[in-house]
This record gives C-alpha cells, structure tokens and sequence, in this order.
C-alpha cells in the first residue's frame, strides 16, 4: 500500500512537472521571444545638444564630426541704433568667414579672418566627456577650447617700436553643457582670455570670464538661443560690457542658420568677450547671422 | 522502473523540441532610399532576432541609433528629426512564418516562405507580408529578405525643403546568419 502511495507521488510530480515546463514555455512563446536573449545595455550617447557648434558667439560642446568641413560666413551689421539713416544697421557689415574641420569626432580645428581689425584667427576643440546614459552615465558633455587671434591691421602708431608679439590675443575655455531634455540645453563656459598687449595699466592681460548659453527647441528644426558672458569686475576699462545676445536657429538639411541680435562687433572670443561696447538699453544692438554648411569630404564607411 | 525512465526520456524530448529556437544578435539590417538628388543608405549590424521553428513565430528588434550613415549629419538628422530615437528607441517586428513546415532544417537547400506579422517603427505599428528566403547547409541557417515600406505610413514628417531629396519608399534589407539558442 505504502509504496503505491509513493509511487503515484512520484507520478504526479513527474506530470506536474512536464506541464509547468510546457506552460512556462507557451507563455514566452506569447510574451515575448527575445527576452530569451541576454540583453547587453549599451551607451547611449546624447546627440545633438546644439544644433551647430555655435551657440551663437560662444563656441558650444558640438563637434563637427570627422571627415567634415563646415564652411561659415558670419555677418553683423551696424548698431539698430542708427535708425532709418542708416537702415538700422545694414549700411555696415563685420564679417568672418572660416572653416571647421573634424580630424577625428572629438577633436576639430577650424580658422577664420574676420574684417574687423583685419584679424585671423584659429582654434581647437577636444571633447573631454560625451554625455550618455545606459551602460555608462555621464550627466554632462564637457569639452576644452583653445584659440589664438592675430590683429593684422596696420600699427596705431607706426612710428614708435612695435612687436608682432603685441597682435597675439589666446582664449582657453572649459565647455560643459546638458542636454536636460529634448528641448532645453544648456552650458557653462568659464575661460580666460589673454592680451600680450592691451591699452592702459589699468586694464588686465588676463581676463577671466564665465559664459552662460542655453537653447530652447521650438521644433524638430528650430530653436530660440540666449548667451551672456559674465566679465569678473575690475578687468576691463569702464565702457566695456558682458556681451549678451538671443538668436534663432533654423535648420534645413546641410544648413543652418542662425538670426541674432547682440552687443557685440567681433565674433572671435577676445572680441566678443573684452571688447563689447553696445549697450542694449540704447540700441546699441546688432542684427547678424551666421550661416553654416556642411561638405563631407571623407565618407564613414 | 523502466516505467520511470521511459517517462524521463519523454521528458527531456519535449523539452529538446520546444527548444528548438534559433537566434542572432548580430543581424544585418540597411534600409535604402533613393531620388535623383541623392541615395541614402543606412546599416546597423546589431540587430536582435528569436526564432521559434516549431510555431514559425518570429521576432525582431534593432535600437535606432545603431544605424550608420555614410554621413554623420545624417545620422544625426535622422535620430533627431525623423525617427525621434529618444522616444522611440527600437523598430520591432512580431510575426510568424505562414507555413512553418515548409522549412525542414534537416534537409539542405534553399527554401522561399512567407512571413507576415506587425512592423513597429517610430512607435506607429503597420501589418506587413513578406517574402524571405531561409539557406539550410548543413548547421548553418542563413536567411534574408527584402521588403517596402512608405514613410508616411510609420507618421514620420519630411519637411518640403527636403523632399526632393528623400525617398517616399523605402526598401528595407534584412540578413541574418542564425545560430541555435541554448
């Protein structure tokens, strides 16, 4: 009696076990077959924080990625200020026409002559931190600028001894900037500008900055971008001011275009950062653009 | 006891026959667009694929940004403005074979079957029928397949300033080499 017991116990623990086999079977079937799978979690990398590698003057945490050329003509024209005299500022243009290019997609190098004290000006940019999340998470892109401006234009005062050494002007920054959500992103700039010649005692060489730029999408395509540029006090003569501007990103394909208004002539960094003199109370302002387009000059694959 | 093995055995081979799925987690899929301004060609090789060969039942997922562009602004584009990839990270497919035992994985040769079930792209779902063509050599299964899909249908907006440039049709390419899920 006793081992028949055992037996039918043995049994049905058999059966009950070949049909929760089957059933827990059936049920992937119908859930889902590729939970089967190991999931590896990869990185996912933040893309396009900005739309451009311009915020509007400052420089932003977006490389031009390997292998591309981004060809730019910047124009600002004359202060609004003029009024209809003047066409608010049409009459006259500052322009900068340069190029940026990838050598690889965290390091670009890029040069440009601006018209404005007949200046050339070249730069680098490494991305130190890609913002991410998955596998790896990183709140922030971050990336190191560096550039170098030389003024070309004929000596103030030519019969005095003057050094080529006195045209040098150097920028380093810090660019550190989220992507908080798919509309709004936003970036920290602190730099220091340095001048191997500037006009008064009383004026630093070295003028220590902290940049604040942010964008806002309207759209897939469009964006509204603010950037002002805190100068530390006691650096600059009075009569200089933090440059401050609002733009319009519009983007078409190979393009983008970028409408602002700023206080600021010069679109190189010790231009824009320690010589601003418009006042935006008066109208003192500029209308300029930036238009951007993209050549590929080495495919990916 | 014979009783009892005999039962085992009956076990295990109903465990080795509900088993019988094949997978890959490196599953090749491009997709081509083509207008006499440009082509446009993409390709992600990290494609992940279940295949029940009992059922027929079939699924697939790849992560959009694993799709490269021969251009990087592309890319970028297509994460950014067309696809939306973060909010729409994967394309999926859940379907079956029309047939399943058409296919005899123990036979080589080449074998045509249909394939219809749901494409899930930027979160819009659509029912799609497909020919595939399965290669049985020996262990290996290779099989490919080919299909056409409109972008509108998956709600995906191409602005008129490049529409010239931008394909209506898409031909998508699948190929995948599979191997027998432990």
């Amino acid at each position: 009696m006793q081992s028949w017991i055992n037996h039918i116990r043995i049994l049905f623990l058999f059966l009950l076990s070949i049909i929760s086999t089957h059933t827990m079977i059936a049920q992937e079937d119908e859930e889902d077959l590729l939970a089967l799978l190991d999931q590896e979690e990869v990185i996912d990398y933040t893309i396009a924080t900005f739309k451009t590698n311009r915020i509007i003057n400052l420089h932003s945490t977006e490389n031009t990625s390997k292998g591309v050329l981004d060809i730019k003509i910047s124009h600002r024209f004359g202060f609004i200020s003029g009024g209809l005299y003047e066409l608010f500022g049409i009459d006259q243009a500052s322009i900068r026409i340069g190029g940026d290019y990838g050598v690889t997609d965290r390091f670009m190098i890029g040069a440009g002559r601006s018209s404005f004290e007949k200046t050339y000006d070249g730069f680098l940019k490494y991305k130190i931190l890609k913002q991410s999340t998955g596998s790896k998470t990183m709140p922030l892109s971050a990336s190191f600028f560096a550039s170098t401006a030389v003024k070309t234009i004929n000596f103030q005062n030519p019969d005095r001894e003057n050094y080529l050494s006195s045209r040098f002007y150097y920028t380093f920054q810090l660019l550190l900037a989220r992507k908080f959500s798919e509309s709004l992103s936003i970036q920290l700039t602190p730099g220091v500008v340095h001048r191997n010649l500037v006009k008064t005692i009383e004026e630093s060489n070295d003028v220590y900055h902290i940049g604040f730029g942010g964008r806002m999408k309207l759209n897939k395509r469009t964006s509204i971008n603010l950037e002002y540029i805190y100068v530390l006090p006691n650096q600059l003569n009075p009569g200089y001011v933090n440059s401050l501007s609002v733009g319009f990103d519009i983007e078409t394909g190979g393009h983008v275009f970028q409408l602002h208004f700023t206080n600021s002539t010069s679109m190189i960094e010790k231009g824009f950062i320690t010589e601003s003199i418009g006042q935006w109370e008066k109208g003192q302002i500029h209308f300029g653009f930036n238009v951007s387009r993209v050549f590929t000059l080495k495919k990916r694959h | 006891m014979k009783f009892y093995f005999f039962l085992f055995l009956m076990f295990l081979t109903s465990i080795e026959l509900d088993a019988q799925k094949l997978f890959s987690k490196t599953a090749q899929i491009s997709f081509f667009s083509s207008t006499p301004i440009e082509d446009i060609e993409a390709i992600s090789n990290t494609a992940n694929t279940v295949w029940d060969v009992e059922s027929g039942k079939m699924q697939w997922a790849v992560l959009i940004k694993s799709f490269e562009f021969e251009k990087a602004l592309m890319q970028e584009h297509f994460n950014e403005n067309y696809m939306e990839s973060s909010s729409f990270p994967k394309a999926t497919f859940k379907g079956a074979l029309v047939n399943p035992s058409q296919l005899n994985l123990d036979k080589n040769g080449n074998y045509e079957v249909d394939l219809k079930g749901k494409l899930t792209i930027h979160g819009e779902t659509q029912d799609i029928q497909c020919k595939a063509l399965f290669v049985v050599e020996g262990k290996r299964v290779n099989a490919s397949s080919s299909l056409v899909v409109l972008v509108e249908d998956f709600g995906i907006e191409i602005p008129s300033i490049v529409r010239e440039n931008i394909a209506k049709e898409i031909t998508i390419n699948v190929k995948v080499d599979y191997a027998i899920l432990d």
